[in-house]
């Protein structure tokens, strides 16, 4: 277990680096700069400004006093907030958390458990009903789905807001719309996870030597049939936190999206660079997180990823 | 005596596409995505000529309810509805196209070079390939795709001053054409890895071996034996990740961040129609039923046509 771990480890320091790469000098690319677009400075004031913070040294020597300070964790100063980058992150990121999390709830409660009944009832009119809800999570986009929802159940009862983020009852709409593609995707997955398992030989042994249906499912089929639905729910989780920006710009919710698009808009390389860095750093994270369940889970995978890895 | 029909689709043999197609035919979901696909194409870039300028206003003619003039009503601006949702699908229909063009071109060239490489030069692409997947993509397109419209302006002020290009062709040129690359450059990696995959199987077949014998170089051996062989499994893929690239087109435009008039596409159409959702539904529900009904009938054409050109990859 500890070389496949060290050796994940150093994966993902690579990944870090190369998105830290790719995203400065994509940036350094991108036509103007932070000061730009302010009204009435003039060119000595711009001078200072590009002088405060490195932008008139070469681009190579920005690149490895950059590259240095992420290591250190050091963020930075967004020029256009006027502010630490890693203060606009830990004020904005609380809300994309609890969203992404809200919206893991509503995939997982909803996709693993419609994936688990169509594979039993596989061809059964349950089974079709929903796949065809699943192909419809995945071809109504949440930017649909999402004004569905305000109009047709926020305006119609109380106690739902149409947008904002004030009580715990407001993340109720933000969450599903955010996570019923996932749920989609999930229930597709655990289906055809299942169906593998359920058509192998030890399930017919058990069913051969009699054991409940019930029992051949929880105790037998789960273990193995939502390996792919794990091994899923890592990126799956990146993806619904840092993958929300449609769903905080639609119910006004003050996450990290916001920051990002703007950061684009407003070519504010330092808060660009931050954001980017801090999503690619949780996207590392979340998927050695699920290369460890998925190898607790399968004997298999751990094997002959150890094997490998010596 | 009555003979039995016969079933003259033996003599001639069966290929593995003509296996594939009678496979196809007898999926009807895959069969009436297809009929849906076509007609919609045929909408939007035939029959959309017939219509109205989708850009044309009538500020007295605003929220008109759907009538003979126009079908489906007009917008906040008193434009056709109609005519603008069929415009609109050309762009998004491009997108899809354009970008899968670029995506399978890249991914083949990459995946097909890195199977057929020496392991070292393999295992460095594959690894490659690895650190681009774990980087958040949308992120990516983002930045790519505002890198090259700068570029592009360049350009574009050259087309129209230098090679006396219309200005009005280059603007909207200028404004799709970097979304398109921005997309495709980034959308080959899944592509790459199966046609790897498959190239790995195929260079140890007797055909190969066989063009090895004879003495035709490894590039030659690759474009013109190895890399046709994988086109089938590479087309199924693209169908299942040209929805995906529409749906990012319609995400990007929704952020405000894609497609900007005076071009429009469906994610466009989609956000204005939001605004007014609450006193005209139907600006909103119109352009979500074209979109979701074409990535329907993509997804469900993708599905059929790997069940039949791979009956063991099968999702059931």
């Amino acid at each position: 277990m500890l070389p496949f771990l060290t050796k994940r480890l150093f994966q993902g320091l690579i990944v870090l680096f190369a998105l830290f790469t790719i995203t400065f000098f994509l940036a350094k690319a991108m036509p103007g700069e932070p000061f730009t677009t302010e009204k009435n400075v003039s060119e000595s004031i711009k001078e200072n400004m590009r002088k405060k913070f490195g932008l008139d040294q070469p681009v190579l020597k920005q690149y490895g006093r950059r590259l240095a300070n992420f290591a250190t964790g050091d963020f930075g100063i967004s020029p256009r907030k006027n502010r630490p980058v890693l203060e606009i992150i830990a004020q904005s990121f609380p809300a994309s958390l609890v969203l992404g999390l809200g919206g893991l709830v509503v995939a997982v409660g909803i996709g693993i458990p419609m994936g688990i009944v169509s594979a039993i009832r596989r061809n059964g009119w349950i089974d079709h009903g929903a796949m065809a809800f699943a192909m419809i999570g995945i071809c109504v986009p949440a930017f649909v789905i999402g004004p569905l929802l305000q109009s047709g159940v926020a305006m119609r009862l109380d106690f739902l807001k149409v947008a904002g983020w004030d009580q715990p009852i407001d993340i109720l709409l933000p969450a599903i719309t955010l996570g019923l593609g996932t749920a989609a995707y999930l229930a597709r997955l655990t289906r055809s996870g299942m169906l593998e398992i359920l058509s192998q030989d030890f399930i017919r042994t058990a069913r051969a030597k009699g054991v409940p249906t019930g029992q051949i499912i929880v105790r037998h089929a789960l273990r193995g049939g939502l390996l792919p639905s794990v091994a899923f729910l890592g990126p799956a989780f990146a993806y619904l936190i840092s993958g929300s920006f449609v769903v905080e710009t639609l119910f006004q919710v003050p996450g990290m999206g916001q920051h990002f698009v703007n950061a684009a808009i407003d070519r504010d390389e330092f808060l660009l660079l931050g954001v980017v860095m801090f999503y690619g750093f949780l996207i590392v994270v979340m998927n050695l997180a699920a290369d460890v369940v998925q190898a607790l889970l399968n004997p298999r995978v751990r094997l002959s990823e150890t094997a490998a890895a010596d | 005596m009555t003979h039995p029909k016969l079933d003259r689709s033996f003599e001639k043999g069966a290929s593995l596409g003509r296996d594939a197609w009678l496979r196809l035919r007898k999926n009807r979901l895959a069969v009436a995505s297809m009929v849906v696909l076509i007609a919609m194409f045929a909408l939007c870039f035939i029959v959309a000529g017939w219509f109205p300028d989708p850009n044309a206003q009538n500020l007295t003619n605003k929220f008109a309810s759907p009538s003979a003039g126009h079908w489906f009503g007009t917008d906040h601006l008193g434009r056709d509805l109609l005519s603008r949702v069929l415009f609109g699908g050309q762009v998004s229909l491009l997108v899809g196209l354009v970008a899968t063009a670029v995506a399978l071109t890249i991914g083949i060239v990459y995946g097909s070079i890195s199977g057929y490489a020496s392991t070292r030069i393999d295992d460095f692409m594959m690894r490659a390939v690895d650190i681009l997947y774990a980087i958040p993509f949308l992120v990516l397109v983002i930045l790519l795709k505002v890198v090259i419209a700068g570029e592009m302006d360049v350009l574009s002020a050259r087309m129209t001053t230098d090679w006396g290009w219309d200005a009005d062709f280059v603007g909207r040129f200028a404004n799709i054409v970097p979304l398109f690359l921005a997309i495709g450059a980034l959308g080959w990696l899944t592509l790459a890895r199966i046609t790897r995959a498959q190239v790995q199987d195929i260079r140890r077949r007797e055909f190969v071996e066989a063009a090895v014998s004879l003495g035709l170089g490894r590039l030659r051996i690759l474009f013109r034996h190895i890399i046709p062989n994988t086109l089938g499994t590479a087309i199924v893929y693209t169908t299942l990740t040209m929805p995906g690239f529409i749906m990012f087109e319609a995400t990007l435009s929704y952020l405000g961040l894609g497609i900007e008039a005076p071009n429009s596409s469906w994610g466009i159409l989609i956000k204005e129609g939001a605004n007014y959702m609450e006193t005209q539904p139907r600006l909103l529900v119109i352009p979500a039923l074209f979109f979701s009904i074409t990535l329907f009938a993509l997804n469900f054409l993708g599905d059929g046509l790997r069940d039949a050109l791979d009956p063991k990859a099968s999702k059931d």
